[in-house]
């Protein structure tokens, strides 16, 4: 045994020993104060262009098309229609709409696709993968539910993921609900597989053989002691499947089967925008810049969590 | 090793043989048939709709289209709603176009990813090391057709040379040398985007592979010797870091379809993911259906044949 200074210190909670390892990783926690400045920016981006509209991102106004950032509304514009301060922050569309407002509304929208899409896929990928990895042994007629559900999830493995995507995204009605459906419910298959790998080293634990000598039903064993130890890694494919989901939504926008309007999101500014690359280089960078920013955030989150929480990488 | 490779074999026939039944009743559930696609042309009489459906075994039960589609695909046949031309030639014109595209982008995967990868384990912490990794997590970071866009603005703006398409259109009687040019340029950029991606994933896992084995007792015991830190690194810890990567190999077949759907269509490319998204654009359900098919047919001989070079190359593992 090395005498390793770390190892001799006084005991922490995992909380406290996360928050330690998690606060010294500088990119990590530029991404967290990023996401955090999404999340209120979505969530005043809901209020304020639809509870309470101070930005109104639907408006057209036809003597303000394709100005740039920064710029004021031309004298011809209706008073009822200016902007809130009186400036275009972002400048206007091709339709005179407010792209500050835009962009703010669909921060929203694709902040949800996101977490609505990886909910569904954590949904079932832990369903199936629980499934499979605590009661895998059971027979079904003449195979075991293990073999069921695993070579259903290679069966789905096999397709190119946004190729299937694509296809079902385009075949059924275009909605937003849909593409979030249709992300989560194709994307399942790798969290799945995580999760029975977890839980068939987690059953063979002392702490749950323990827990099932002392006569624990069944179903608290899995849902008080094994999901929350199964849970981490999870956690971690969740934070980078939140940014694949937001760059699948912009490539399906872009491809024309995003999300139709008048719903905006990032990915469809940004690919309405390339139509006007050069006069209006505003349209495509900003949205393309913000779908970078948030995308990066996310992907430099999840991989401090996984730092954070992988006891193997630590002391390394 | 025999009995393990036939075994796999059957085991990966039979996953086959859902696959097909996935891919057919998927597409066949979903709402929204061929015959539809233009709802609102006066012109269409419910009587050529029907005709349609029936042209088209689109009236049959889904079992008995099953049949059909499985019939058609043995023999050869199957034909594409849209053109009535055969799938299987089709398919095969537009692979052969999308294979410059792919091997070239494998290629530059392969060869940059390593290299970053290692220096970046073997230099862990150093400004180099840093760098890359966070340009790594940038590059995975942008929408692919931004970047692609920009990338198109700046190489047009800049060498004033086209790069749409898979080369210049009127250029059949310029010099071998300047036909030779125009299709290097047309090819790289689009293979370099296509890339990209690639070689920050790849090369993240290299330096997370190479700094696992840089910690293991072995190489503490090959530096404890007095061995040179270049012998170390490279003779004693490399190889060992590289085994898992052989297996990857035969991970990369399927994307030549799925990968390639948004780059070829920015870059007007003709190969197999823009097939794929035309035939969704019209509804022309064999196409769909035999390119899934054929997506899964390469993944599962991927994954057989990753798992037979790991046995070849790694002596450890045992095949039962």
């Amino acid at each position: 045994m090395s005498l390793d200074p770390e190892a001799m210190a006084p005991p922490e909670t995992p909380w406290q020993e996360f928050l330690r390892i998690f606060r010294k990783d500088y990119q990590a926690l530029f991404g967290f104060w990023v996401l955090m400045l999404l999340l209120v920016s979505a969530l005043a981006g809901k209020a304020l262009t639809e509870w309470w509209v101070v930005f109104d991102p639907e408006v057209v106004r036809l003597t303000d098309k394709f100005l740039p950032p920064f710029s004021v509304p031309s004298p011809d514009s209706l008073p009822t229609d200016r902007p809130f301060g009186g400036i275009y922050l972002m400048g206007t569309d091709e339709l005179g709409r407010d792209v500050f407002a835009r962009m703010f509304q669909g921060s929203f929208v694709s902040l949800s696709i996101g977490f609505v899409a990886v909910g569904i896929s954590l949904g079932i990928g832990i369903l199936l993968g629980g499934l499979s990895g605590f009661y895998g042994h059971v027979k079904l007629w003449c195979i075991t539910v293990d073999t069921l559900i695993m070579r259903f999830t290679d069966a789905m493995m096999c397709f190119p993921t946004f190729f299937l995507i694509l296809t079902a995204v385009a075949l059924l009605p275009p909605s937003i609900y849909t593409i979030m459906m249709i992300i989560g419910l194709f994307s399942w298959m790798g969290t799945a597989r995580f999760v029975r790998a977890e839980f068939l080293s987690i059953r063979e634990q002392d702490y749950v053989t323990a827990a099932k000598a002392l006569g624990i039903p069944e179903g608290r064993i899995i849902f008080r002691h094994m999901v929350p130890n199964a849970l981490a890694p999870v956690f971690v494919s969740a934070t980078i499947g939140v940014a694949s989901a937001i760059l699948t939504e912009s490539g399906l926008s872009f491809l024309g089967f995003g999300v139709p309007p008048p719903d905006a999101t990032w990915g469809n500014i940004l690919s309405d925008g390339k139509g006007f690359i050069f006069d209006a280089p505003w349209l495509f960078f900003i949205p393309g810049m913000a779908i970078f920013m948030v995308v990066l955030a996310f992907n430099l989150v999840g991989e401090g969590l996984r730092e954070a929480l992988n006891p193997k990488l630590r002391s390394r | 090793m025999w009995n393990f490779i036939i075994r796999n074999i059957a085991q990966r026939l039979i996953l086959l043989v859902i696959v097909s039944f996935v891919a057919h009743s998927f597409i066949h559930l979903a709402p929204g048939e061929p015959s539809e696609v233009d709802p609102m042309n006066p012109r269409m009489k419910p009587e050529d709709i029907a005709k349609i459906r029936a042209a088209f075994h689109l009236d049959d039960p889904l079992y008995m289209q099953y049949a059909y589609w499985i019939r058609d695909l043995a023999s050869g046949e199957l034909k594409s709603f849209k053109d009535s031309q055969p799938v299987l030639p089709k398919i095969w014109d537009r692979f052969l176009n999308s294979l410059p595209l792919f091997i070239l982008a494998t290629l530059l995967v392969w060869t940059w990813a390593f290299p970053t990868g290692i220096y970046g384990a073997v230099f862990r912490g150093g400004v180099y090391d840093r760098g890359t990794v966070f340009l790594s997590y940038a590059l995975i970071s942008i929408p692919g057709f931004f970047l692609s866009y920009l990338a198109i603005m700046w190489v047009v703006g800049w060498f004033g040379v086209p790069v749409i398409s898979i080369k210049t259109f009127g250029m059949e009687h310029a010099e071998t040398a300047y036909r030779m040019m125009d299709r290097v340029w047309h090819l790289v950029i689009p293979s370099v985007m296509a890339a990209i991606g690639g070689i920050a994933v790849l090369s993240r896992y290299v330096r997370s592979q190479m700094l696992e084995v840089l910690s293991q007792d072995y190489v503490r015991t090959a530096r404890a010797k007095g061995l040179e830190e270049d012998t170390v690194i490279y003779g004693h810890a490399l190889g060992n870091a590289l085994l898992p990567f052989v297996t990857m190999f035969g991970l990369l077949l399927p994307g030549l379809i799925g990968g390639s759907v948004i780059f070829e269509q920015i870059f007007a490319w003709p190969g197999l993911g823009r097939l794929a998204y035309e035939a969704i654009l019209s509804r022309d359900f064999p196409i769909i259906m035999t390119l899934n098919f054929i997506a899964a047919v390469l993944t599962l001989a991927g994954t057989l044949l990753s798992d037979i070079l790991y046995a070849v190359v790694d002596p450890r593992i045992r095949l039962h």
